[in-house]
């Protein structure tokens, strides 16, 4: 397999350059883009930097640009892959060094939506109850990983990243909204009016077409919008 | 290079369950708290946790009660857990559990809409008559609902994170007293000590001492190692659980949840076997379904052109089930075995999954020594989690403990902390604070040597061949005198090439290889040390348990001492359990 990487440390290089790389995919333990990352930096280059954590899909660290889509490196298959493959750390956020990217306003924008529950009245010495039902409506909405993938792909985000709050932040903002323990729907709603908030989502889909779990913000955004609409 | 200092009430080293879980604790009394995490907060491996989370709640099953929570529990340790903390754990889960939902944990839920429950290996009603449902689940998510519903808190409560810094070594004062922790920031390299009158270890696991792991790249017990190194004793450390569905090729747990639900292992002619194993079949305790699965493949009945693993079949699970409450397993199985659950078996093998041992606390996490006058509190170092033995698991734990775990000793060592009345100052010198990085600095100079990446490949190896599910002396001998070698290569001659400053993991990775040899050394001791076989330490050529001189924690130090410390066998509200055969 024939790699070219993005590199940067931003002590010793002036700009970003790309690196070649070649693999012998016999020599590589393993199935996974990611496999092959560990094996440049064990054999080939220590220098590289990336990051990674659970090597399963669900820790979200390895999110990168590969031949033109955000993917989680662990997750993607080498037999998907061409011969050639081109890696660029995520677009829109900053570059640290190599592939690993400065994400503090992803998540800043994470937090500005109060991402905790705000219950009702709570009972006492038992879980409050939720239907099968109203608990099937947080399902494509819970199970975000906040790889960055998403917000990283997002036009809306890439002009205004330090304003909108992006697809990962709306998909947040919606879980709470869906959930029916919470007790603060008006008042989340009304926190996203505003001009970067809602109706900053252009409908580009780019989150929902690279979303490594399968979720789908460009809907959850549609289903905020109305019931915005509903209060 | 210059280091800065900040002065904190309390730092937590670790940001996963156990971690936030005190943190939290800490940050509701109003104290002023640093969470240093290698890995941003929601990276931590607490995130992959699948099955769930045990409490005796009764959604299901009634009657279910924490006492036989208590007995499951300590029957399933292989009566090596200490049972006034089993009981602390039991007593405690279900408040913790409705704890956890009040903050917004997604619980998946039954027909009356409360907490779902469903079947985990080694639980049962009316003191082992009765299998019962008392495992809580999120789907097959429930590490990760636990974990971002906790991070949640924690920025509810504004807690302070530093993400992406490297905890390097514990400072001591003179006097003996824990002072703090120097750390590295990843992002650019600069240094700091951080200084507080307690300072509570949440590392986490080490299972990637071994070659296949179903842990994280980042599981190296790096706490365990700067415990090790101040010459804390560590417990129990032959202690690891080899979980019996690691996917074959990968290592990526597959929960034991599949069973719970149904699931069945088989082998290569087909055959169902745990039913000949234990009257529990495939929910009998881990320890002995790995070893029911080794004996099949040792018995030639594995599957595969090897013979080397054997099969999980979900085919009998009706669509609905693997639907709604296994949908990560079935996008596991696609993505890295290219397996459908609904039409084939799951090729798995038992692989290495989880520490039992670790740093003795007491139920209020307060790290512990043990003297021939009895247990004596180290001063300003606690431990919670993972990488503590407090010890609820003992040899053998069982599924879903571990969440559970986290949470009622997280809190508990948190509040503890809290309500320490400190009057005594902080005290500490510039020299405590230059050891704190005397390994780093002499790393950070060398400028040739051996590669950590070879020393941590022959160290995984080793571990893998000789300290596996079935063990005997002379393996592990051969095997205890080659970790002994790598450690000599590390200590004189491990060497990084990368020397720059910003997000340089080849620096972090040669870091963690130190606390991996730490790990793998202590686990070597202690593991040649218990002539017996007991829940996951199993040996060939011990292959008895032997109550009469065994039933008492190991404990090993650096310097090669051992010693017996014994388990407690006096809880406070209910009657001991008392030994008898496991089944
Ligand atoms: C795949 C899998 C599935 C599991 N499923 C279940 C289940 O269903 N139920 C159950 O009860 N248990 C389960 N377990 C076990 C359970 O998930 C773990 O034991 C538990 O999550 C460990 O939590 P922890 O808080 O101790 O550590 P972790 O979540 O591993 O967190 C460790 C923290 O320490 C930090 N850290 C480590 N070293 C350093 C350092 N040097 N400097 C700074 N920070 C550092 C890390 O960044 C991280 O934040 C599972 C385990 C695995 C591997």
């Amino acid at each position: 397999m024939q790699l070219k990487i993005q590199r940067y440390d931003p002590e010793a290089d002036v700009r970003p350059y790309l690196k070649a790389y070649t693999v012998d995919l016999n020599q590589v333990q393993g199935m996974m883009l990611l496999d092959v990352l560990e094996y440049i930096k064990d054999h080939l280059d220590p220098t590289l930097s990336i990051r990674r954590s659970c090597g399963g899909g669900v820790c979200g660290s390895d999110g990168m640009n590969v031949n033109g889509k955000n993917v989680l490196a662990c997750q993607t298959q080498l037999a998907t892959l061409p011969e050639d493959v081109t890696i660029y750390p995520m677009p829109g956020m900053p570059v640290v060094r190599d592939l690993v990217v400065d994400m503090s306003q992803f998540y800043k924008h994470f937090e500005s939506v109060e991402p905790y529950l705000q219950p009702k009245q709570l009972p006492k010495d038992h879980e409050q109850i939720q239907s099968i039902e109203d608990r099937a409506k947080l399902d494509g909405l819970y199970e975000c990983i906040m790889c960055g993938c998403c917000t990283s792909a997002c036009p809306s985000s890439w002009w205004n990243p330090d304003k909108f709050v992006g697809p990962q932040g709306l998909l947040t903002a919606a879980r709470f909204v869906a959930d029916s323990r919470d007790g603060q729907k008006e008042k989340r709603l009304d926190n996203l009016s505003g001009k970067y908030k809602l109706y900053r989502c252009r409908g580009i889909f780019s989150c929902t077409t690279v979303c490594p779990k399968g979720l789908n913000p460009t809907q959850a955004i549609a289903d905020l919008r109305s019931a915005q609409e509903d209060v | 290079m210059t280091v800065s200092t900040q002065v904190f009430d309390a730092i937590v080293i670790g940001a996963g369950g156990a971690g936030m879980r005190a943190s939290l604790a800490l940050g509701v009394e109003g104290k002023r708290v640093a969470v240093i995490s290698k890995v941003f907060p929601t990276r931590s491996h607490t995130v992959a946790a699948q099955g769930g989370i045990n409490a005796a709640l009764s959604n299901y099953d009634a009657d279910d009660n924490w006492k036989y929570h208590f007995y499951d529990t300590v029957k399933g340790s292989d009566f090596l857990g200490d049972q006034h903390a089993i009981e602390y754990m039991c007593r405690e889960a279900p408040r913790s559990i409705i704890e956890l939902e009040h903050w917004g944990m997604p619980f998946s839920r039954d027909e009356k809409g409360k907490i779902y429950q469903r079947a985990f290996g080694g639980q049962s009603r009316f003191y082992g008559k009765e299998k019962v449902r008392r495992t809580c689940a999120v789907a097959d998510r429930t590490g990760h609902a636990l974990l971002h519903t906790l991070y949640q808190q924690n920025v509810a409560h504004n807690t302070q994170f530093y993400s992406e810094w490297f905890a390097l070594e514990l400072v001591k004062n003179k006097q003996g007293h824990f002072v703090g922790v120097t750390a590295i920031n990843i992002s650019d390299g600069s240094k700091c000590f951080f200084a507080a009158k307690q300072t509570i270890l949440a590392t986490g696991g080490a299972g990637r001492i071994y070659e296949q792991s179903t842990n994280a790249y980042i599981c190296t017990g790096d706490g365990l190692g700067m415990a090790w190194r101040h010459n804390i004793g560590l417990q129990d450390m032959e202690m690891w659980q080899f979980h019996p569905t690691g996917l074959y090729g990968t290592g990526i747990l597959i929960s034991e949840g599949t069973r719970g639900e149904g699931g069945r292992l088989r082998n290569a002619q087909g055959d169902y076997y745990m039913s000949g194993y234990s009257k529990n079949a495939d929910l009998a305790c881990r320890d002995i379904v790995a070893r029911s699965s080794v004996q099949e493949i040792l018995a030639g009945r594995g599957c595969g052109p090897d013979k080397d693993h054997v099969h999980l079949d979900l085919t009998d699970l009706d669509e609905d089930t693997i639907r709604n409450k296994l949908p990560g397993i079935t996008e596991i199985a696609q993505v890295y075995a290219g397996v459908d659950p609904r039409k084939e078996p799951l090729p798995v093998v038992p692989t290495v999954h989880y520490l039992m041992g670790g740093i003795p606390t007491t139920e209020y996490g307060q790290v512990i020594e043990h003297t021939p006058g009895g247990d004596k509190v180290i001063p300003g170092l606690y431990a919670v989690g993972e990488c503590a033995c407090v010890s609820v698991h003992g040899a053998n734990r069982l599924g879903a403990n571990s969440l559970l775990d986290l949470v009622v000793f997280g809190r508990a060592a948190g509040h503890h902390v809290a309500q320490l009345d400190e009057t005594q100052p902080l005290v500490y010198d510039q020299d405590d604070i230059d050891q704190g990085f005397a390994t780093y600095t002499q790393m950070m100079k060398r400028t040739s040597g051996i590669a950590h990446s070879v020393i941590r490949s022959k160290l995984q190896k080793i571990m893998q061949r000789d300290f596996g599910v079935y063990r005997n002396h002379s393996e592990m001998q051969s095997g205890l005198q080659a970790l002994k070698q790598l450690k000599h290569d590390y200590d004189h001659s491990c060497y990084f090439a990368d020397k720059s400053k910003v997000f340089n993991t080849n620096k972090i990775e040669a870091l963690e290889v130190g606390n991996l040899l730490d790990v793998a050394l202590s686990t070597a001791y202690a593991s040649l040390y218990r002539t017996e076989s007991r829940g996951a330490h199993s040996r060939m050529d011990y292959p008895e348990r032997d109550d009469t001189n065994w039933c008492v924690h190991s404990v090993v130090y650096a310097d090669e001492s051992t010693v017996k410390r014994p388990v407690n066998v006096a809880p406070n509200e209910v009657k001991p359990v008392i030994l008898e055969v496991r089944d």
